[in-house]
C-alpha cells in the first residue's frame, strides 16, 4: 500500500507549502537600499518652487520621508496619521511628491492637511526610481547619519505606526546622539 | 428584497447539497433505493436554486441597485448594458457564484445524460458532486458574500475594471470554469466508481465524454483569454506564464492525459490506477488554481485587497477533498489490477508515454508556479521565475510529445513490430524533417534551427494524420476524426507559436501628425490624432495607414482611453488581422508637444496560434459525439453500447 500512498505525501507537502505561503505578506518587499545611505537628489519643493529640497538636508536628524501623490487612494487612506504624527510629536517628516501636478498635489494638502516639513516635487518619478518606489505610498525612516533603516511598502496602517515605526525611531534617536 | 431573495436561494441550494450528499452516497453505501432515488430531484432543485440566486444578481447589476456592495463596486450607471452583466463576474464574488452556478449545470448535465448508468453509480457520483457544491456554496456565503448590502447605498458606482469591458472577457471566464468545473464530473466518476469498489473499467468508458467536453470547454476558455491579452493588453503578447495564466495551463495539460490516459483504460483494461489518479489530479488542479487567483497567495504586490480568510478557507476545502481523494485512492488502488498486457513497442506505451511526458510538462509548470513561494516560506528571499524558465523547460518536452503522437496513431494496440511502424511512417519523417529544414532555411534568415524544428515537428503531425485520415477512410468514425482534427489544431497552434516568436518584428518611435516609419516592409503613416468621447470614457485615438509597396493596403485605428469612473488608462490597439500576418499599433504616452510614442509590430502566423486551438476543441467536440459514447437505456438499466461502433474503433 505504500507506494500507493505516495500521492496523498505529496499533496500534504503541497498543502502545508501553501499553507506558509498564506501567512506571508505579499507588501514585504526585501528593499536593497536597506542600511545603505538615502540616493542623492535635489529637487524644487512643492510649495516654494525655487526652493529646493535636497537629500543632504536631512542629515543629523531622524527623518520619516513619505512618498505621495495625490492621485493615489491609498495615499488618503494613510495621511490622517501622517498628520496626527505631525501634530503630537518632533518628528520630522518629509514628503515626495511622485508624478504629479503641482495644482492638484496644492490642493490635495489643503484638503486634507499638511503634515511635511517639505515635500520635493518629483514631476517625472526619477527621484522615485532611484529610492526604487513601485508602489505609492511608501515610507522610508533615516538614520542621523542618512541611512535608510526602514521601509514600508502601501498605506501605513495604525498597527505598524504604533508597533514598528515609533519603536524604530525612539531607538533610532537614543542611539545615535 | 429581491437581494436577500438571492441570498435565501444560496441558503437553499446550500441545504439542497447538503441533503444530496448524505443520502445519494449513505443511500448507495446501504443500497437504499429510496435514497438512492432523491439524488436527481435534489440535484435538479439544487441547480434551480442557483440559477435564481444568479439571476437575482444580474437583476441587481441591470437594474443598478448600489445598495448591493458588489454592484457598487464593479458597475456604474454609465456602463453599457452588456457589460453590466459581465461585470456580475468581473470580481471575487460574482465569480464564486458563476463557478458554483456551472458546477450546477453539469449536475443538471449529469441527472439529464445518466439515465442510463446504474442508479447507484449516478447517486454516488451527484453526491460527490453535492460535496463539491457544500464547499463552495459555504465559501460564498461565509467569505464573499455577493449580496451583501451597504447601509448607505451610494448614488454612482466604482464602475468596472476596463480591462474586462470587453467582448473577450465577457465569454472568457463562463467558458473557463465550464472547463475546470466540468472536471468535476471525471472526478466524481473515478470517485464513485472507487466508492463503488468497482474493478471494471466501464467508469472509464462513461466518463470519456465528460471528460473530453470539459477539455473543450477548457481549451477555448485559455485561447480567449490569450487572444483576449494579445488585443487588449496594448504590447502585442499572447502568453506570459503568469500564476494566473498557468492555473489554467495545468489542468489542461494533465486533462489532455487523461482523455489519452482514459482512451486506454477503456480500450485495453490498463493503466487503471494512474486513469484514477489522473482524474483526481485534473479536478485537484483546477482547484489549486481558484485557490491560487482568489487568495491572493501569489499575486502582485499591488493586491492590497486580497483576504487571507478567504485563502484559508479554500485550503481547507482543497485539503479535504483532494486529501480525501487521495486516502480513498491509497485504499483503493491496491485492489485495482490492470489485466491488459502488452509488449514495449505497443500503442499502449506510446500513450503512456504522452501522458506521461504531459504530466512531468505539467509538474514542472506547477514548481515553476510554486517556486517563488517555496523559496519565500523557506525565508530565502523574493524571486519570481518568468518566461525564460516555462519556455526552456517547457519546448523541449513538448517535442517527444509530439514526436510520439506521430507513431502513436500508426501503432497497433498491445502488440506491434518497429518494422511495420517505421514502414508506415518513414516518408512521413524524412519529408517533415526536409520540407521543414528547407523552409527554414530559405524563408528566414534568423532563428534557422529553432522555425526548422517547430515547422518539422508541425508537418509531422500534419502528414501522420492525414495519412492515417487516408488510410482508414473506408472505416471512418467520428471518434477517429475528432481525434485527427484536434492533433492537426496542435500542429497549427506549434506552427504560429513557432513562427510568431521568432520572426515578429517590432519597432517603438516618438511620432507626430504626418511622421512615417518602416517595420518589415510596411510603411506606417500617423495621419492623424483626435479625441473621442466613449460611453464612460474620454479616448485619444491615432489614426495610422499602412502602406506597402507605395500602396495604402490598410487604416489602423488604435485608441488610448481614460475611464471617468475610476480615472484609469487603457489602450486598445489597431490590428489588421490576416492568416499569414497580423499587423499591430497600439498607442502609447503623451509626449510633448504633439508627439506620441507608438508601437508597431509585425507578427507572421500568430492567428494560427487560436485557430489550432478551435480545430482541437472541434476535435473534442467531434470526438465525444461518436456514437459509441451513446448509452442505450434499457429495463434493467444496464449498458449496452453499440457494439459495432465500439468495434470499428478499437
Amino acid at each position: 500500500m505504500n507506494r500507493y500512498l505516495l500521492p496523498l505525501a505529496l499533496f500534504v507537502v503541497l498543502v502545508l507549502l501553501l499553507a506558509v505561503g498564506l501567512g506571508i505578506d505579499p507588501k514585504l518587499v526585501p528593499s536593497p537600499l536597506i542600511d545603505k545611505p538615502l540616493p542623492v537628489f535635489n529637487l524644487p519643493k512643492l510649495k516654494v518652487p525655487d526652493d529646493s529640497v535636497k537629500s543632504s538636508d536631512f542629515l543629523g536628524d531622524v527623518v520619516l520621508l513619505n512618498v505621495w501623490a495625490s492621485w493615489c487612494v491609498a495615499c488618503r487612506a494613510e495621511h490622517p496619521l501622517l498628520v496626527e504624527l505631525s501634530k503630537n510629536s518632533e518628528m520630522l517628516i518629509y514628503g515626495v511628491n511622485y508624478k504629479d501636478t503641482r495644482a492638484d498635489a496644492l490642493q490635495w494638502l489643503q484638503r486634507f492637511g499638511d503634515p511635511y516639513r517639505a515635500s520635493a516635487f518629483d514631476q517625472h518619478g526619477l527621484t522615485g526610481i532611484d529610492l526604487g518606489v513601485y508602489g505609492v505610498p511608501e515610507t522610508y525612516i533615516m538614520d542621523r547619519a542618512g541611512i535608510i533603516r526602514y521601509k514600508h511598502i502601501g498605506p501605513i496602517t495604525r498597527e505598524v505606526l504604533d508597533n514598528t515605526i515609533l519603536p524604530l525611531i525612539e531607538k533610532l534617536k537614543a542611539s545615535s546622539t | 428584497m429581491i437581494p436577500e431573495l438571492g441570498q435565501f436561494a444560496l441558503i437553499l441550494a446550500l441545504c439542497m447539497a447538503i441533503i444530496l450528499s448524505i443520502f445519494s452516497i449513505a443511500g448507495a453505501a446501504r443500497n437504499n433505493t429510496d435514497w438512492m432515488s432523491l439524488a436527481v430531484p435534489l440535484a435538479r432543485t439544487q441547480f434551480l436554486c442557483l440559477v435564481i440566486a444568479f439571476a437575482v444578481l444580474v437583476y441587481a447589476f441591470i437594474t443598478n441597485d448600489f445598495s448591493v456592495t458588489y454592484v457598487a463596486n464593479n458597475s456604474n450607471t454609465l456602463l453599457p448594458l452588456q457589460y453590466r452583466i459581465s461585470a456580475v463576474w468581473g470580481a471575487h464574488e460574482g465569480s464564486l457564484l458563476l463557478w458554483a452556478l456551472i458546477l450546477g449545470i453539469w449536475m443538471f448535465a449529469v441527472t439529464l445524460f445518466s439515465g442510463g448508468l446504474p442508479e447507484e453509480f449516478v447517486a454516488r457520483v451527484l453526491g460527490v458532486m453535492g460535496l463539491i457544491s457544500i464547499g463552495f456554496l459555504l465559501f460564498l456565503l461565509l467569505t464573499s458574500n455577493p449580496f451583501e448590502r451597504i447601509l448607505m447605498a451610494p448614488a454612482e458606482g466604482a464602475d468596472l475594471n476596463p480591462l474586462l469591458q470587453d467582448f473577450g472577457l465577457i465569454i472568457h471566464p463562463p467558458m473557463l470554469y465550464f472547463g475546470y468545473v466540468g472536471f468535476s464530473v471525471a472526478f466524481s466518476f473515478a470517485i464513485a466508481a472507487m466508492l463503488g469498489g468497482q474493478t471494471d473499467t466501464s467508469w472509464a468508458r462513461w466518463a470519456r465524454p465528460w471528460t473530453i467536453i470539459s477539455w473543450v470547454f477548457l481549451t477555448l476558455g485559455i485561447a480567449l483569454g490569450s487572444w483576449w491579452a494579445y488585443y487588449e493588453l496594448g504590447w502585442g503578447g499572447w502568453w506570459f506564464w503568469d500564476p494566473v495564466e498557468n492555473a489554467s495551463f495545468m489542468p489542461w495539460l494533465a486533462g489532455t492525459a487523461l482523455i489519452h490516459s482514459l482512451a486506454a483504460t477503456e480500450k485495453r483494461d490498463i493503466f487503471k490506477n494512474w486513469t484514477i489518479l489522473l482524474a483526481i489530479c485534473v479536478f485537484s488542479l483546477s482547484l489549486l488554481g481558484t485557490f491560487l487567483v482568489r487568495s491572493g497567495v501569489l499575486t502582485s504586490v499591488h493586491a492590497f485587497a486580497s483576504d487571507p480568510t478567504r485563502g484559508v478557507f479554500i485550503l481547507i476545502f482543497l485539503g479535504v477533498v483532494v486529501g480525501g481523494s487521495l486516502l480513498l485512492y491509497a485504499i483503493r488502488a491496491p485492489a485495482l489490477t490492470s489485466t491488459g498486457k502488452f509488449s514495449f513497442i505497443s500503442r499502449d506505451t506510446f500513450l503512456l508515454i504522452n501522458s506521461v511526458l504531459l504530466v512531468v510538462v505539467m509538474l514542472t509548470i506547477l514548481l515553476g508556479t510554486l517556486y517563488p513561494l517555496i523559496i519565500e516560506a523557506m525565508g530565502l528571499g523574493k524571486l519570481s521565475v518568468g518566461a525564460p524558465y516555462f519556455n526552456a523547460v517547457f519546448v523541449p518536452l513538448m517535442i517527444p510529445v509530439a514526436i510520439a503522437l506521430g507513431f502513436g496513431i500508426f501503432t497497433h494496440w498491445r502488440k506491434d513490430q518497429w518494422s511495420r511502424i517505421w514502414a508506415k511512417t518513414r516518408m512521413a519523417a524524412i519529408a517533415s524533417v526536409v520540407v521543414g529544414g528547407l523552409m527554414a532555411i530559405m524563408l528566414v534568415d534568423s532563428a534557422v534551427l529553432k522555425t526548422a524544428v517547430g515547422v518539422s515537428v508541425a508537418l509531422w503531425i500534419f502528414i501522420t494524420n492525414i495519412i492515417s485520415l487516408f488510410a482508414r477512410r473506408k472505416s471512418l468514425t467520428l471518434g477517429f476524426c475528432g481525434m485527427s482534427c484536434a492533433h492537426i489544431g496542435l500542429g497549427i497552434t506549434i506552427i504560429g507559436i513557432t513562427i510568431s516568436s521568432n520572426h515578429s518584428q517590432e519597432v517603438h518611435k516618438r511620432m507626430g501628425p504626418g511622421d512615417r516609419v518602416d517595420v518589415a516592409g510596411h510603411t506606417f503613416e500617423l495621419a492623424k490624432i483626435s479625441q473621442i468621447p466613449g460611453p464612460n470614457y474620454q479616448a485619444t485615438e491615432a489614426i495610422i495607414n499602412v502602406y506597402r509597396n507605395g500602396e495604402i493596403i490598410t487604416t489602423l485605428r488604435s485608441q488610448k482611453r481614460i475611464y471617468f469612473a475610476r480615472g484609469n488608462p487603457m489602450t486598445e490597439a489597431g490590428i489588421d488581422a490576416g492568416l499569414t500576418r497580423d499587423i499591430y499599433v497600439s498607442l502609447g504616452e503623451p509626449l510633448e508637444g504633439n508627439d506620441w510614442s507608438l508601437r508597431f509590430y509585425y507578427k507572421p502566423f500568430v492567428r494560427w496560434i487560436w485557430l489550432g486551438a478551435l480545430f482541437m476543441g472541434l476535435g473534442g467536440i467531434l470526438a465525444a459525439s461518436d456514437k459509441r459514447f451513446r448509452l442505450k437505456r434499457t429495463k434493467k438499466s444496464a449498458i449496452i453500447v453499440d457494439e459495432d461502433a465500439a468495434l470499428s474503433t478499437a
